[in-house]
């Protein structure tokens, strides 16, 4: 199926830079050194036999208690070839920071703010890097595991006798 | 003593006209949008009540139609589309996320409209069917006419009128004795 | 206003007839642009959504769309929820097709468990058939809503009524009318009304009659399509860089349809098309999605001829709650019953990433499971939070009027592009 990918994956790049692969339920996975992070993306995407060139998904999966803490997710598809490659790599928690794929997909704009926004994954070389669900004045990430679900920050004092 | 301080014939006019022809404003979010739009739509028809006319300008509007979740992020808007309504203005929270946040309790939803403005009256559901819509519509018509819509009575009360028995107050309970 | 000779207007402005072309640029002017909100209350009924636009007279120079104003933190919710408590969650994703949101999750959570094998067969045709109606009822809300900011009522009139038959039969069957939870994992929750095929070809042929008359209408309508051809042009290069997919992408050329290439259910045993554009234009996307909700008819024709009999949910207590007659009578049924609501279906340990065709493109659901009855994450792929991105790229250059249009088509869903 998708297994030609990972198989050019192995191919093109040494061990140290791709740490592990593998295949799940019909999804094909490589779990890539995060410096290596946007030469494994532009690879894959300019490679004729993978030809991974629309950009699906990119998200974080916070590991609580694993080190490194993030996972940083990305989903790709090949249009002509049809089918697709999940790249994960994973981030320290006191600096979590990874190349932005912006220059390659500009679809991975939103995405990789939504990332920063909701983990606090900071991505080098993004135009435009600033929270975009939630609002500025903001403070925390609120998916990490450690943010509680109902800490609200509110934006504007509640009439008096509300009841929260 | 009943609720029958407030009974000249001009007030009740005035107020008779208020109630049909409210003009509204959506203030749409989420879901509950698509079961408002049924409710302007032909089968359910809104227009048969006198409220059929969305103005999207607040200044334009009496009527506040809080449709849908209120997030944390959106609670200065809400407030200021509320603020550059002119009295008397009435608000209705349709839908449970509207009136108390629904199924959402988490950092970043609001738990209900009332927080930020006072609401007239709640419709419960997930999202309220048309008919609800149109129940809250005539009980707000109704209270419209007594007078009883929450601006209105603080119109009152700012101008000094005697103060009714029975104030409606942000937490819902009714205050016996002065008015706010 | 009357055509001025240039050697006349050496400081004046040139008023004339003719197209934006042919204005000076406002470089000669001396003016700066305007910065304008069109906030996150607004009259396009679609989400509320933020643009912030630096407008120079009518033209836009650059936009800034913010979203977030309806992040209801669906994936932190997730965490905190069985596997089964996400259904209704799922249903206000996308909420103008919640049964596509539905049937996407439970795939997803499916194949973590290895049983997409093993669902009845009748539980797959119904929710092809649900799902086939949600798509038809976003279509046609998209559409309606779109219309009616183009002052075209009467369309929005008639679509409405058309949404409102859907939206009875779909009652019937799961009890509500726009936010059904009726797909569980291991199939549906209960099986269709003994009249609702009868009743949804009634639905069908009426339905057809609406969308011929919006089509009439509107597609040879001069003013809409002055208004939409032309305007807001997306590029199938745009269209893979950005991830459109769907309608959307669709309309630029990108022939990408998950019912077609990667199916799933029991699309692969279907015979129709998928509508795909050649402009890219706003037209291309209205077009695609009238021959999308064509498409959808012809589909669900043919699921409710092969419709087969048998069971709707999967018979399996670990996963599917048992009958209520067995819960009640046999101890067995009566502990899985417990177990399931109050730990939760156990899924094992694993990730998958699992798509389907959602009303607005490609639905993902990436789902990590560490072995509880909780997931540990639940993510959205969003299809409208990249054709929303897709904005800051077109809309510069456009008049404001066009904004509402291109809007209208991208038909971006509040609760799915915030979640």
């Amino acid at each position: 199926m998708a297994k030609i990918i990972l198989d050019r994956l192995l191919e093109q790049f040494v061990a140290g830079e791709i740490l592990e692969t593998g295949s799940q339920h019909g999804n094909e996975w490589a779990r890539v050194a995060p410096a290596n992070w946007r030469a494994v993306a532009q690879f894959l995407r300019d490679d004729p036999v993978t030809a991974l060139n629309m950009f699906i998904d990119l998200t974080c999966v916070d590991r609580l208690g694993r080190k490194p803490r993030f996972d940083v997710v990305m989903h790709l598809y090949s249009v002509d070839e049809k089918h697709r490659v999940r790249l994960l790599a994973g981030l320290p928690e006191d600096d979590p920071s990874i190349d932005s794929v912006v220059v390659l997909w500009p679809g991975a704009n939103w995405f990789e703010r939504e990332a920063f926004d909701l983990y606090g994954v900071r991505f080098a070389g993004h135009p435009d890097l600033r929270r975009i669900l939630m609002y500025p004045e903001f403070v925390g990430h609120p998916l990490r595991k450690d943010f509680p679900k109902e800490g609200r920050q509110p934006l504007l004092r509640r009439l008096p006798g509300s009841v929260d | 003593m009943p609720f029958s301080v407030y009974t000249s014939k001009l007030a009740q006019a005035v107020n008779w006209a208020r109630k049909f022809s409210l003009f509204e404003y959506p203030f749409v979010t989420a879901c509950c949008g698509m079961e408002f739009m049924a409710t302007w739509a032909p089968k359910y028809d809104i227009a048969r009540f006198g409220a059929e006319l969305p103005r999207f300008s607040p200044r334009q509007a009496d009527l506040l139609i809080v449709v849908g979740t209120i997030t944390e992020r959106q609670g200065p808007v809400l407030r200021r589309i509320y603020d550059q309504m002119c009295e008397p203005k009435w608000v209705i929270a349709y839908g449970v996320c509207a009136s108390t946040g629904g199924f959402y309790q988490n950092y970043s939803t609001m738990p209900g409209a009332d927080q930020v403005i006072p609401v007239d009256i709640y419709i419960p559901g997930c999202p309220p069917r048309p008919e609800q819509m149109l129940d809250a519509l005539v009980m707000l018509q109704e209270r419209i006419q007594k007078g009883e819509g929450h601006s209105q009575v603080v119109l009152r009360a700012e101008r000094g009128y005697v103060a009714p028995d029975v104030a409606i107050r942000p937490d819902g309970n009714a205050k016996e004795g002065a008015g706010r | 206003m009357d055509e001025r000779a240039p050697s006349q207007t050496a400081r004046r402005v040139v008023i004339g007839l003719g197209d934006a072309a042919n204005l000076p640029e406002a470089d000669e002017l001396p003016t700066e642009s305007m910065p304008l909100n069109m906030g996150p209350s607004h009259p396009a009924m679609h989400g509320t959504v933020r643009m912030v636009l630096e407008v120079d007279g009518e033209k836009i120079r650059s936009v800034d769309v913010q979203i977030g104003f309806l992040h209801r933190c669906f994936e932190k919710e997730a965490e905190n929820a069985t596997w089964t408590q996400i259904f209704p969650y799922t249903d206000r994703l996308n909420y103008v097709s919640p049964m596509l949101c539905n049937v996407g999750y439970a795939l997803a959570v499916e194949k973590l468990l290895d049983i997409d094998g093993r669902i009845p067969e009748r539980a797959q045709f119904i929710r092809v058939i649900v799902g086939e109606i949600s798509r038809i009822t976003d279509h046609l809300t998209c559409l309606a809503a779109s219309a009616m900011e183009l002052a075209a009522f009467t369309v929005f009139f008639y679509l409405m009524k058309a949404r409102e038959w859907f939206w009875e039969l779909l009652e019937e069957v799961s009890g509500a009318r726009l936010t059904h939870s009726y797909v569980r994992i291991g199939g549906v929750v209960a099986d269709l009304t003994d009249d609702f095929c009868p009743k949804l070809r009634d639905v069908l042929r009426r339905c057809r009659a609406a969308i011929a008359d919006a089509d009439k209408l509107l597609t040879g309508n001069r003013i809409f399509r002055d208004r939409m051809d032309g305007i807001a042009i997306i590029t199938r290069d745009d269209a893979i860089g950005w991830g459109l997919t769907g309608p959307v992408g669709r309309s630029a050329g990108l022939d990408y349809d998950v019912r077609k290439d990667h199916p799933y259910l029991v699309y692969d045993r279907f015979d129709f098309d998928v509508p795909v554009g050649s402009k890219g234009d706003n037209f291309d996307r209205y077009a695609v999605r009238l021959e999308e909700m064509r498409q959808s008819m012809r589909i669900l024709e043919q699921a409710m001829e092969r419709l087969p009999a048998g069971p709707v949910l999967l018979d399996d207590a670990r996963v599917a709650l048992p009958p209520k007659r067995e819960v009640y009578n046999t101890i067995e049924s009566m502990i899985a019953h417990f177990k399931l609501i109050m730990d939760g279906i156990v899924v094992p340990p694993g990730e998958i990433y699992s798509f389907t065709e959602g009303g607005n493109g490609e639905l993902g659901f990436y789902i990590v499971s560490d072995g509880t009855g909780q997931p540990w994450k639940c993510r959205v792929r969003p299809p409208c939070f990249a054709n929303l991105a897709v904005l800051n790229k077109i809309l510069p250059g456009l008049f404001i009027a066009d904004i509402v249009p291109t809007f209208g088509m991208i038909n971006m869903i509040g609760g799915e592009c915030d979640r």
